[in-house]
């Protein structure tokens, strides 16, 4: 069985559906990516898996068991981990201590979760940065913090919301660098919604297509950029 | 216990640590130094100070404002003195009761607040209001006095006078600066452990908290019930020491106000916040008084124009309060 059961979940707010029918599942150490137009409902769906939002029908299953309708604190716990589009850092706290609190997650003595934020931010290129506040952080950094804390979490899965939007070409490279190594060192499975094509043709070896809320197109990498439909709704015909 | 002892100070530079010291020393000999009249207020700061530090795990900690603490120090004194002068129980029995009163009222608040997603001005005015009514009820409840107040003797239970709460000015000092020590201690444990890192994490942004797997609602809970516990202590405090209570005055806004402006101009969240801030408000405002007294100027509510003042200096010039520039201006700061 796979690591992610979605099952023809659904989400509506009050006349806009923002979800229909929408089911995928991910194997364990998998890497998929969830593309799609603005407002197709890719973040309301992380939403919906994260627990952020009650689905308003289907299923969800992760590592067995169902954890559709849990809140959000309750999901982190069985091993989904998440980082939000629009960045929420702890403004007031050093990069380290943020860190350590998502490490917090997966051990009870502060010193361990110290250790262990140090060596995820260090993955992540952020060790230098580990006693500024995050406010002073620029928003790329901030990104970066996002997916330390989620990461310290320890996790089995990993949702990444566009991580890489704003990144220079090279540091996109550098980004996909640390997921590879993650995924293929810990196994991590990691399901990534993102535009930077650049780092979903690098990274996913499965693409979900979303628009309008329905999953149009679903397969691998070089499949889904030649689908016509993705092409006229996403990706436009100049992709090929 | 023992070994948690150094891990108090730990990451603390040298000079902080001499600061320390000698700050402690010179309070641990304060009563021979000064006068009746001074030791009075020193007994105010240190009220001040605590009550303050207990305040501030809920607003500086977890982010929780709360605007209605004289419930708690009402309750506190009203629970300790109904067990002294209706069933003839000593102040620390009383203090049991206390704890458990403003606990469980801490816990009713935090649970219609925090169960409803009551957050921000809507739970700070959820405290005002259960703090109002209870000063509207113990006015009513006659058994305790009622408006008249609730007055309590000074006789003695035993033969220590500590045990009584009983005793010399003297003795008042040193038991609030006991607590001060105690309580300081006890935050400073709780700032550094998982608890403290989790009540931070939910005042910065309690979305991503929940997100790191933090149960946002019983961390909140955690924070009111042991703020509003502490909290009852200074209510115990207060009753034998004034020997006098009365709902108006206990359970009112103005007391809430002044509970909270220490914290907020020594600085919100920080560990000595609460202590600086008592020490520069207390004296200041009555210094003041005694001044315009002896200048035969009689302004009735100068000292709350004075404490609008500060704060209003404060929110201007030094937006996080007065310790964290002391500390960083003299290199007083932890490093981390």
């Amino acid at each position: 069985m796979a690591l992610l059961e979605v099952q023809s979940i659904g989400k509506s707010f009050r006349g806009l559906r923002a979800l229909h029918d929408v089911s995928f599942s991910i194997p364990e150490g998998a890497i998929h990516a969830m593309i799609g137009p603005n407002g197709a409902g890719k973040t309301t769906c992380f939403n919906v898996m994260a627990g952020v939002y009650k689905p308003d029908g289907g299923s969800i299953h992760f590592n067995g068991r169902p954890i559709t309708g849990l809140r959000p604190d309750q999901i982190c716990r069985a091993g989904i981990g998440r980082t939000f589009q629009v960045v929420k850092p702890f403004p007031g706290l050093s990069v380290l201590d943020n860190v350590v609190v998502g490490a917090l997650n997966a051990t009870g003595s502060v010193a361990r979760a110290r250790v262990e934020a140090m060596r995820v931010l260090a993955l992540l290129h952020l060790a230098d940065k580990a006693k500024h506040p995050a406010a002073s952080l620029t928003l790329p950094e901030r990104k970066r913090v996002e997916v330390a804390r989620a990461m310290a979490t320890g996790p089995k899965l990993l949702l990444l919301d566009e991580v890489m939007a704003g990144l220079r070409p090279t540091e996109v490279d550098e980004m996909v660098a640390v997921f590879r190594r993650v995924n293929q060192e810990t196994g991590l499975t990691i399901l990534l919604i993102e535009h930077v094509m650049r780092a979903v043709m690098a990274l996913a070896q499965r693409i979900v297509v979303l628009h309008y809320g329905e999953k149009i197109c679903e397969g691998a990498p070089a499949d889904v950029v030649r689908d016509p439909a993705v092409l006229e709704c996403y990706l436009g015909e100049e992709a090929l | 216990m023992m070994a948690a002892f150094p891990q108090l100070f730990a990451g603390l530079p040298r000079r902080a640590l001499i600061a320390l010291g000698v700050f402690f020393a010179l309070l641990l000999v304060a009563p021979w130094l000064v006068n009746a009249y001074v030791l009075s207020i020193l007994v105010v700061v240190l009220y001040f100070a605590y009550a303050g530090q207990a305040w501030n795990i809920m607003m500086g900690f977890a982010g929780q404002l709360s605007l209605g603490h004289s419930l708690y120090v009402g309750l506190g004194a009203y629970a300790a003195a109904m067990m002294f002068t209706k069933f003839g129980f000593n102040p620390w029995v009383g203090l049991l009761v206390a704890v458990l009163a403003t606990t469980a009222m801490g816990a009713i608040i935090g649970f219609l607040a925090f169960r409803f997603g009551i957050g921000g001005v809507y739970f700070a005015i959820l405290t005002i209001a259960f703090a109002e009514f209870t000063r509207i009820g113990f006015d009513h409840w006659t058994w305790l006095g009622g408006s008249g107040g609730l007055f309590l003797p000074v006789s003695n239970l035993s033969s220590n006078d500590l045990l009584n709460l009983r005793g010399a000015p003297v003795m008042f000092y040193y038991v609030m600066l006991g607590m001060c020590v105690a309580a300081l201690a006890f935050c400073r444990v709780l700032l550094a452990s998982r608890l403290g890192y989790y009540w931070q994490a939910i005042r910065e942004n309690e979305e991503a908290a929940a997100a790191l797997g933090i149960n946002v609602f019983r961390y909140k809970m955690i924070a009111v019930m042991l703020s509003a516990a502490m909290t009852a202590f200074a209510g115990v405090f207060y009753a034998f020491y004034y020997n006098n209570l009365f709902p108006e005055q206990i359970f009112s806004m103005g007391r809430s106000i002044e509970l909270i402006l220490g914290p907020i101009i020594g600085g919100l969240g920080t560990l000595f916040g609460p202590i600086v801030g008592a020490f520069v408000l207390t004296p200041l405002a009555d210094g003041l008084t005694e001044v315009l007294q002896w200048a035969g100027v009689e302004v009735p509510g100068v000292k709350q124009v004075f404490y609008g003042f500060c704060l209003l200096l404060v929110v201007v010039f030094l937006p996080n309060g007065i310790w964290p520039v002391l500390a960083r201006r003299f290199g007083l700061a932890r490093e981390n």
